[in-house]
């Protein structure tokens, strides 16, 4: 895991069988647009997570790609049917290449 | 004059670039319906402007929605987001926040698993613009 981008992830406690839940998702990162000018009139160049995954062992759950018009430090709320136990795993794709990943036991009930 | 014909109602009047972008997105055959477009209609700050997306599916094998994109016809780049749902979902709703530059239409397209495609869209005023600040 590199540099503070800190991703955190908000699961129910409790999560029953065949129950649809949110997952609430944020990471620390400027998401810099490239539009942006610094203090000398030079344009920022463009640095932002590009792409997030969640899986659930090895099975997509829902996939997003980002552009520059996602607000820095992104947000990201979605839904998952829970039918059985598992590993989730969330993962965070930066323009430089570096993946943050971050996994949560998911429990049923 | 043809992208006249593939667009209907505000997507027609979206600067190039995005009407471009969202005559690939529908095929020119999106119907208006099954896509919920949450944002506000007057934004202070167009640096963070909550958006959610639902999209009415039972999001099973036979019938789920597969993509959905979010489009800001008056941003630099007109794509802002695409999603992808898998059944394993539950439910098509998505939240996140973005940048708008400026007073604009947003528009969101959703693909679904038979293939059929849907467009809705919300005007949005924004009262400082977002994307060349900071933040």
């Amino acid at each position: 895991m590199s540099s503070g981008i800190n991703p955190r992830v908000r699961l129910p406690e409790r999560v029953r069988k065949g129950e649809v839940i949110e997952i609430r998702t944020v990471v620390s990162h400027p998401m810099e647009s490239g539009q942006r000018r610094d203090a000398e009139g030079r344009l920022v160049p463009r640095r932002i997570l590009n792409r997030f995954t969640c899986h659930l062992g090895e099975a997509l759950v829902f996939e997003a790609k980002l552009e520059p018009a996602i607000a820095a430090n992104p947000f990201i709320s979605f839904h998952m049917r829970a039918e059985a136990s598992g590993q989730l795993v969330f993962a965070w794709t930066d323009d430089d290449g570096t993946v943050h990943r971050l996994e949560r036991a998911l429990t049923v009930t | 004059m043809v992208a006249a014909r593939m667009l209907a109602g505000p997507a027609r009047a979206a600067p190039a670039e995005a009407r471009a972008l969202l005559e690939r997105l529908t095929a020119g055959r999106a119907r208006s319906g099954r896509i919920r477009l949450g944002v506000a209609e007057i934004v202070e700050n167009g640096n963070l402007v909550p958006v959610t997306l639902a999209v009415d599916s039972p999001m099973t094998e036979a019938d789920h929605v597969r993509r959905l994109y979010l489009v800001a016809e008056r941003n630099p780049q007109a794509l802002a987001a695409s999603f992808t749902f898998t059944p394993l979902g539950g439910k098509a709703e998505v939240q996140v926040r973005v940048r708008l530059m400026e007073s604009q239409t947003v528009f969101a397209v959703a693909e679904m698993s038979d293939g059929s495609l849907w467009i809705a869209e919300k005007s949005v005023q924004v009262t400082v613009g977002g994307c060349t600040g900071s933040g």
